[in-house]
Formats: C-alpha cells, sequence, structure tokens
C-alpha cells in the first residue's frame, strides 16, 4: 500500500513498494501522460515533479515517496494546457511524434521554476531529455520564450 | 505475408452516405500500368466526410509518427475542396476496411518519404471531387446550374442570386450525386491551405498528456506482457521453470513464444517484467555464438577485393583507367549497425477469439500489421482487424517488421476475449532491432594532372535490408537499394558528378544480424562515402572542396544549385571566425537534392559543432514549417549516426542494451540549424529522409579542415581527434 499525493489529490494505491513510481502513475493511477522510454533514468521520458523538483520517475520505488510530497504529472501542469512553458510549446509548434515531450515539458517547467531567465548553458546543463525526433532547437527557443511570458506576467 | 494477393479492382470510385453526412471513396488503378489501360491517374485513398456541424473529417491511410504527413495530406485535400481548415479533423482508416473495399485507400505503407511525394494526385483528386460534388448538391437544390455557383472556406455561393449555403447543410444530398468523371486540380501557385506553414493538427493533445500512444492504451480487462527473445541472434529457448515466477504477484502466464521468446502476462506491466526478469530461461544460442564485430568486419573486407560484384553504375572503363599510369588515389571506409531507437518501445495489444483477431498498434504500414495479424491468428485475413495509433517515433523500425504484433497475437490465443497488451523493455528493443545495416567501402580514383578526376570506382562491400524480404534479391545478389543515391540518373537518387570512367558496384555480404530500413536508409552511407571521398580527391588535387564539385556538378544544376546556397549562406568564399572550420556535403536521395555545410571546431580532441546550414529542394513543399522540422531533426538523427550510433557484436549478439552505452545526441551538442528550402517545382521529393545522408559528411569534411584527419571508420566516437 502506498499513499501519493498526485496532482493534488491523496490516494492510497494497492501495489507492491518496489514498483518505480512511473508504473505506479500509469498502471494504477491511470496517468499515461508520463512516458516509458528507458527504465534506468537515462532520457527523461518518465518525468515529473516531486516537491517542484524534476524527478525520473522509472527508476524511483514508489515507497522512496513520502505521502505529504507533491507529485505533479503532465495532466496537473495546468487545468487546461496552460502552463506558460505549454503555452510556449504551443506557439512554437514544437512536437514531432511527441513521445518524449511530456517529460521535456515537466523539466522545462521545473528549470524555470528554479532559474527563471535561463540561459543557453543553463538549458544545456539541466535539459538533458533525449528526444529522437530532434525537437531540441524548438525545445530551447520554446524554454526562453515560455521564461519571458511567465516573468512579464509575474511582474504584470 | 503479402498484401498483394488482395485484391485490386481497375478502376472504383465508390460513394457511400454515412449517417447524415457525405463520405467520398475513390480508387484509380494503381494496377493500371500491369493491365495495359492508358488510364494515368494514380489511384486515390482519400475520405472525406462532412458532418451536418461542418466539421471536415480528412481520412489519412499513411501513419503519422512525428514527420507532419497526417497535417500535410490534410492540407492538400482540404486545399481542393475549398474548406475552412478551422474545421478539419483527420482520422485513420482501418486497413480491414480497406481490405472490405478493394483496398479503396491505396497503400497505407509510411516510410520512405513517400507519405506526400506518392499521394499527393489522389488525395487532392479526392479533396477536388468531394467539392465539386458538394457544389452540385447545391445547384440541384436552388435549380441552377453547377457552373453558376462557387465555393470557399466550406460555403457555396451562387453569385447571380446571392444564395449560401455551408457544406454541411449539403453534405448528405452531395453524397447522392455522382461522381465527376473530369477532376482538375488547382497549381501549386494558386494554393492558399497547401504550402503554407500551418500549425499541426495534432499538437495539442500531446503537450497535455493526452496524446494515445500503442503503450498507453488501456482496454477493458486487459492483460499486459513483456517478453524476452534469444538475445544471441539465430539462438533458441531451451527450456524455462514457470513455476519460480507463477506465484508472483499478478502473474498470470508464461507463455513460450514461438521457438525463439518466452513472455509472462500479468494484471499489469510492471508485475509481467519483474516476473520475466526473475525468470530462469536457459537458451540454446545456436550457431551465431562465435560472430563478433571483427569475425563481421573481416566477412566485408573480403567483399571489398572480391572478383564478383553487381554493377549498380557503369560508365566508360574505370577499371583499365585505373591500371593506367594515372595518380591514384585510394580510401576504405566503413559504417557500423545502428539501431532505431525509437521513443516509444514496440509494442502491440491484440484480443483474440476464435473468429475474430483485433490487434492496436503504433505502425508505418497497417497492412503489414493486418497481414501478420493473419498469420499469427491462423485466421482468415477478412477475420482480423488493425487499429491504428500514433507512432512514437517509426524511422523504418516499425513498416517491414512486424514480429510485436505476432507475439501479440500468439499471446492472446492464450486468453480467448482478453486484450493483451505487450510492450518490450528498451533491453528488447535494441537486442532485437531491424539494424541499419553494416557496409565498406573502397574507393579508388584517377587524378590527371589539371585535378580531373578521370576515373572512379567505389566498391561496396556488405549487407542487403531485402535479402531477408525478396526471393529475387537471394536469387540474384542484386539489391538495387543498396545504391541509394548513387545511379546513372533517374528521378529517385540520380549521382551527380560526371565522370567519364565511373564503376559503382557491390559485393553482398549478409551477417546473421537482421538488417532493416533505418530513416535515410543506405543513402546515409553511400553520402558519407562519397562526399567525404569527393573532398579527399579534392584536397589532393589541391582545389578548393566547393570549386572541386562546381566542375563535377556542371551537368546536374539541381544538385549544385542547392550546394551553391549552402555554401553561400555560410560564407564559404569569406573566412570563417577564430578556430571555425568548415565542410560542405550534397547528394540526391527520395527524389529531393539536398546540401549542408558545417561549422565545426575541434579544441584539445574535442568536437563541438557550432552551425549547420542546410538547402534542399523537394520540388513542392506542402507546409514548409514541417518542413523546416524534418531538416531540423535530420542533424539530430543523422548527427547522432555518426557522433555516436554504433550496435557492437560480441558473441553473436548485441552488446549496447539501453541509452548508457547507446549514446545518441542531447540538447547540449545540438547546433544551430538554418534551413533553406528551395523548392523549384515540377517534381515531388521526399524530406523526412533526404537531409540525414549530408549531415555527416559535411561535419567529418569541416573536422577534417579543422584537424587534417580523416575520420574514415564511423562512429566518430571511436577516433581520436587530438593531436
Ligand atoms: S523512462 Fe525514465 S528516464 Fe527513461
Ligand atoms: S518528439 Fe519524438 S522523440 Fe521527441
Amino acid at each position: 500500500m502506498a499513499r501519493l499525493t498526485i496532482n493534488g489529490e491523496t490516494r492510497d494505491i494497492e501495489v507492491d513498494p518496489e514498483t518505480p513510481l512511473l508504473w505506479v502513475l500509469r498502471e494504477q493511477a491511470g496517468l499515461t501522460g508520463t512516458k516509458f522510454g528507458c527504465g534506468i533514468a537515462q532520457c527523461g521520458a518518465c518525468t515529473v515533479h516531486i516537491d517542484g523538483v524534476a524527478t525520473r520517475s522509472c527508476a524511483l520505488p514508489v515507497s522512496a515517496v513520502e505521502p505529504g510530497q507533491q507529485i505533479v504529472t503532465i495532466e496537473g501542469l495546468s487545468e487546461d494546457g496552460s502552463h506558460p512553458v505549454q503555452q510556449a510549446w504551443l506557439a512554437l509548434d514544437v512536437p514531432q511524434c511527441g513521445y518524449c515531450q511530456a517529460g521535456m515539458i515537466m523539466a522545462a517547467a521545473a528549470l524555470i521554476n528554479s532559474t527563471p531567465s535561463p540561459s543557453d548553458d543553463d538549458i544545456s546543463a539541466e535539459i538533458t531529455n533525449i528526444c529522437r525526433c530532434g525537437t531540441y532547437n524548438r525545445v530551447r527557443a520554446a524554454i526562453k520564450l515560455a521564461a519571458e511570458t511567465a516573468s512579464a506576467s509575474q511582474k504584470g | 505475408m503479402t498484401v498483394a494477393t488482395l485484391s485490386r479492382r481497375k478502376f472504383l470510385i465508390g460513394t457511400a452516405a454515412t449517417a447524415g453526412g457525405l463520405s467520398l471513396g475513390f480508387h484509380v488503378p494503381f494496377a493500371a500500368q500491369a493491365e495495359g489501360s492508358s488510364a494515368v491517374l494514380p489511384e486515390i485513398n482519400a475520405w472525406v466526410l462532412i458532418r451536418p456541424d461542418d466539421t471536415v473529417v480528412i481520412r489519412i491511410a499513411r501513419s503519422e509518427m512525428g514527420q507532419g504527413t497526417l497535417t500535410g495530406l490534410a492540407q492538400l485535400v482540404a486545399e481542393e475542396l475549398e474548406c475552412d481548415w478551422s474545421k478539419v479533423t483527420t482520422e485513420y482508416p482501418t486497413p480491414g476496411d480497406s481490405l472490405r473495399r478493394n483496398r479503396i485507400w491505396g497503400s497505407f505503407s509510411t516510410g520512405g518519404s513517400r507519405g506526400i511525394r506518392e499521394s499527393h494526385q489522389y488525395v487532392r483528386e479526392g479533396g477536388a471531387a468531394a467539392r465539386q460534388m458538394l457544389i452540385s448538391a447545391a445547384a440541384d437544390l436552388w435549380e441552377v446550374p453547377a457552373d453558376e455557383c462557387s465555393a470557399a472556406n466550406s460555403v457555396i455561393t451562387h453569385a447571380s442570386s446571392g444564395r449560401t449555403v455551408t457544406y454541411g447543410a449539403v453534405a448528405s444530398l452531395a453524397a447522392q450525386m455522382p461522381m465527376p468523371t473530369n477532376i482538375a486540380l488547382k497549381a501549386p501557385r494558386e494554393w492558399k491551405i497547401a504550402g503554407k506553414p500551418l500549425p499541426r493538427l495534432d499538437t495539442r493533445d500531446k503537450l497535455i498528456g493526452k496524446q494515445i500512444y500503442g503503450v498507453d492504451l488501456t482496454l477493458p480487462g486487459m492483460l499486459n506482457a513483456s517478453i524476452r527473445a534469444c538475445p544471441v541472434f539465430g539462438g533458441k529457448v531451451a527450456s524455462f521453470d514457470a513455476t519460480a515466477v507463477s506465484g508472483m504477484p499478478g502473474v498470470r502466464k508464461v507463455v513460450q513464444v514461438d521457438d525463439t521468446a518466452v513472455a509472462v502476462v500479468a494484471d499489469t506491466w510492471w508485475q509481467a517484467h519483474s516476473a520475466l526478469n526473475a525468470l530462469p530461461i536457459v537458451w540454446d544460442e545456436g550457431p551465431n555464438t562465435n560472430v563478433t564485430s571483427e569475425t563481421i568486419a573481416e566477412m566485408l573486407r573480403e567483399g571489398l577485393d572480391a572478383e564478383d560484384a553487381v554493377v549498380g553504375t557503369a560508365i566508360g572503363n574505370a577499371r583499365a583507367a585505373l591500371d593506367g599510369d594515372a595518380r591514384v588515389v585510394t580510401a576504405t571506409y566503413s559504417f557500423p549497425y545502428q539501431a532505431h531507437a525509437t521513443m516509444e518501445p514496440m509494442n502491440a495489444t491484440a484480443r483474440y477469439t476464435t473468429d475474430k483477431c483485433e490487434v492496436w498498434v503504433p505502425t508505418q504500414n497497417g497492412e503489414m500489421s493486418l497481414a501478420a495479424a493473419a498469420e499469427a491468428s491462423g485466421l482468415q485475413i477478412e477475420q482480423c482487424e488493425v487499429y491504428k495509433l500514433h507512432l512514437g517515433g517509426g524511422f523504418g523500425r516499425r513498416g517491414n517488421y512486424q514480429e510485436y504484433v505476432r507475439q501479440a497475437v500468439k499471446l492472446a490465443k492464450e486468453f480467448p476475449g482478453t486484450p493483451v497488451k505487450l510492450i518490450w523493455s528498451r533491453e528488447e528493443d535494441m537486442l532485437h532491432g531491424a539494424y541499419h545495416p553494416v557496409t565498406q567501402c573502397r574507393f579508388r580514383a584517377a587524378l590527371d594532372a589539371g585535378g580531373n578526376v578521370t576515373a572512379f570506382h567505389m566498391r561496396i562491400s556488405g549487407q542487403s535490408i531485402l535479402w531477408p524480404l525478396r526471393a529475387e534479391v537471394r536469387e540474384t545478389g542484386r539489391d538495387p537499394v543498396v545504391f541509394q543515391g548513387l545511379s546513372d540518373g533517374g528521378t529517385e537518387g540520380a549521382f551527380g558528378y560526371t565522370i567519364p570512367n565511373l564503376l559503382i558496384d557491390h559485393a553482398m555480404r549478409n551477417p546473421p544480424v537482421p538488417p532493416g530500413f533505418w530513416r535515410g536508409v543506405n543513402l546515409n552511407q553511400n553520402a558519407l562515402y562519397v562526399e567525404c571521398f569527393i573532398d579527399e580527391l579534392a584536397h589532393e588535387a589541391g582545389i578548393d572542396p566547393l570549386e572541386f564539385r562546381r566542375k563535377l556538378l556542371g551537368d546536374h544544376s539541381k544538385h549544385l544549385a542547392v550546394l551553391e546556397a549552402v555554401a553561400e549562406r555560410v560564407g564559404w568564399e569569406k573566412p570563417a571566425g577564430d578556430g571555425i572550420h568548415r565542410g560542405l556535403a550534397q547528394i540526391m536521395g527520395f527524389g529531393s537534392y539536398v546540401a549542408a555545410a558545417a561549422e565545426v571546431s575541434v579544441t584539445d580532441g574535442q568536437l563541438k559543432i557550432h552551425r549547420i546550414v542546410a538547402a534542399t529542394d523537394p520540388g513542392h513543399i506542402v507546409n514548409p514549417a514541417q518542413a523546416e522540422r524534418q531538416v531540423e531533426g535530420s542533424f539530430v538523427y543523422g548527427l547522432s549516426a555518426c557522433l555516436y550510433g554504433e550496435c557492437t557484436i560480441n558473441g553473436g549478439r548485441v552488446e549496447q542494451e539501453n541509452f548508457d552505452t547507446y549514446e545518441v545526441m542531447r540538447m547540449d551538442q545540438m547546433p544551430a540549424v538554418e534551413t533553406i528550402l528551395m523548392p523549384s517545382g515540377n517534381f515531388w521529393g521526399g524530406v523526412g529522409e533526404p537531409t540525414i545522408a549530408v549531415a555527416g559528411p559535411a561535419v567529418l569534411n569541416a573536422v577534417f579542415a579543422a584537424t587534417g584527419k580523416r575520420i574514415r571508420q564511423l562512429p566518430v566516437k571511436n577516433n581520436s581527434l587530438g593531436a
């Protein structure tokens, strides 16, 4: 049994405590927006936020997550796709196949939260997710756009 | 396992009214030539459905895997349909429906950069015919001649009376109209929707976690499976101890699949996979345990000098010219096995009963998936159905090779009536690919005193992708795909350099590692080999690489035009920045002309790619924004391959099992990419693949400019760039 707070909702889930958080999200919580790509914390497709920190959920046993910790998945990043990162992604039409994009968006959202105006080096260092379709340059541009709009709305 | 036996009617135009709406299906003969007909219309696979609320559903037979074909094909239909683009949605027809309707949508195959270039004609005709029928319906309603009415933005207008009606209002009437026989298409210069950089139709769901991929599918009562095949190619299952895991949580069954694999079926995938990891399996590793990368390289090296080879292109007498007293330059290159590594691992979901088999699968070829379902289920093909899902990457892996479908069906047969979803682990995906084939290449070229290339022999030794797929290739040893980009003329991939004595030949050598179509296919290494060696010749001749190519490309103005475009944009004639060095490459492939210029620096043996300029001439461009994304993405795929891509073989199996050892390019290595789209009209080339081929050689030629080192054994990571 695991008690988890996912996208603001606390749930008790019947599951082997060794199960990676990724599979609990996908198979027990029914949140399939978080993707499986490698299972060894290499690709970032499974990135979620735990207390605001971008975390690769495929290599994290669910028992390592405390009940009070806030897990946020792509489904919970905003109500309706209105998060500045999602909006920037829409404006620049970033996704190709889209499979890596939930992880990219979650990693990017955590980055601009901790570093409101990320430099190119910050982006290169922090966004290590794999995209095989090759969206990297648009991801970079969208992160910058999101950072601008996020800081503009904070000032405004 | 062929779909060619499905009946193809010579000329079929079907219309069918569906609940209050209009649906049009067209089929004009693919088999026209075979039947000696003079009909030149290609088969039509578009399907337009208009709901009373004016929503336009455009059916797309090709698969969306990130390349944007869904949006591009819809633009072509919508352009001729004259509909309101904001009301357009798309859906996939099913391969089973296609079969029942005499392959009304034509080919479902999505590969070879063919999505648009091979269906633009019939999908546009589908849109145009639908428009004409809607106009006829309105004209009937108003009792006026159809030619007094016009359509725009989903509204039909009778000019003289000022009456208007929307498409939705006349859709069911239009469905009764006779199919027009005279279908005129707009010239591309009149396009308003096609040819424009419209946003993709499938973006929004991908931003909020709503896009359902194959791995995400959930059906009521569904079970989940993880599978492991013998990691050694050609090996089999000897034994396994199911009792060791049968008590583990959620486990339903341990199932041997064919001779080669064992799967665990459980309530959840994680339970299935955990049990599979705990399952003791003994393999009969078979005949290939002594195969290594080195034994394969040795096998190919022998082919470099073999007497026996299949000639691809021959002009003049290259052998004689090389045996003369000219100055001969030689070089030998090699290119390794590579995995597709799509981000979404292979998967399929199947439900089997004794009279029906259904499969849900991300596939590049729905008809191949259907044939695989029929074969594995033992049912008639008419009893099977395939529902396509968007692909989390395809790159060639999900076309001809449908083993995951066969496996899923065999697992589903163990649980009649219950859907079973099979997901491969990344390790399974890496160990059981359809790998980019391995080749080596030896050049011998003669230069005269003026730096002219008087003879050129390119010998390719290595693996054939078609060999396992086609009997005639096994009989003749001739695989035409080997010579991509090296043809003597033609519209697919003409060799651009004019050399009086030219010989390009292939010694087929097939190691026991399964080869496959891999984005860019053989154009990738052919371009790398040729463009790096041309650079070597330019250097030997003491001539600037651009100037050297200009001389040789004089007869091929389109090849030259893209090269000139990148040279100009990168500033070839001007000095580069401090420590920056440049390289060039060009090729024709998949019907398009492409070139790239790279700017790199090498500091303490570390390569940094700063900037890429790419030019492409695909004839026509349906969506420039998507074309740009394909070109940019090509550099990620192509440079990943050039810098890191390598599956090494040891003990008859692939050594790299996941992204920790199979490196791919990430954000920090991604150069700036400037794309020049220069469609010159009058032909239709592909966009998704050709540019990959120039990524590697442009960078390697720049590396030579920076270091004086020629990288001839790929990938780059195995070479030292230091002093
Ligand atoms: S699936 Fe977690 S990092 Fe790849
Ligand atoms: S968009 Fe396809 S893997 Fe990134």
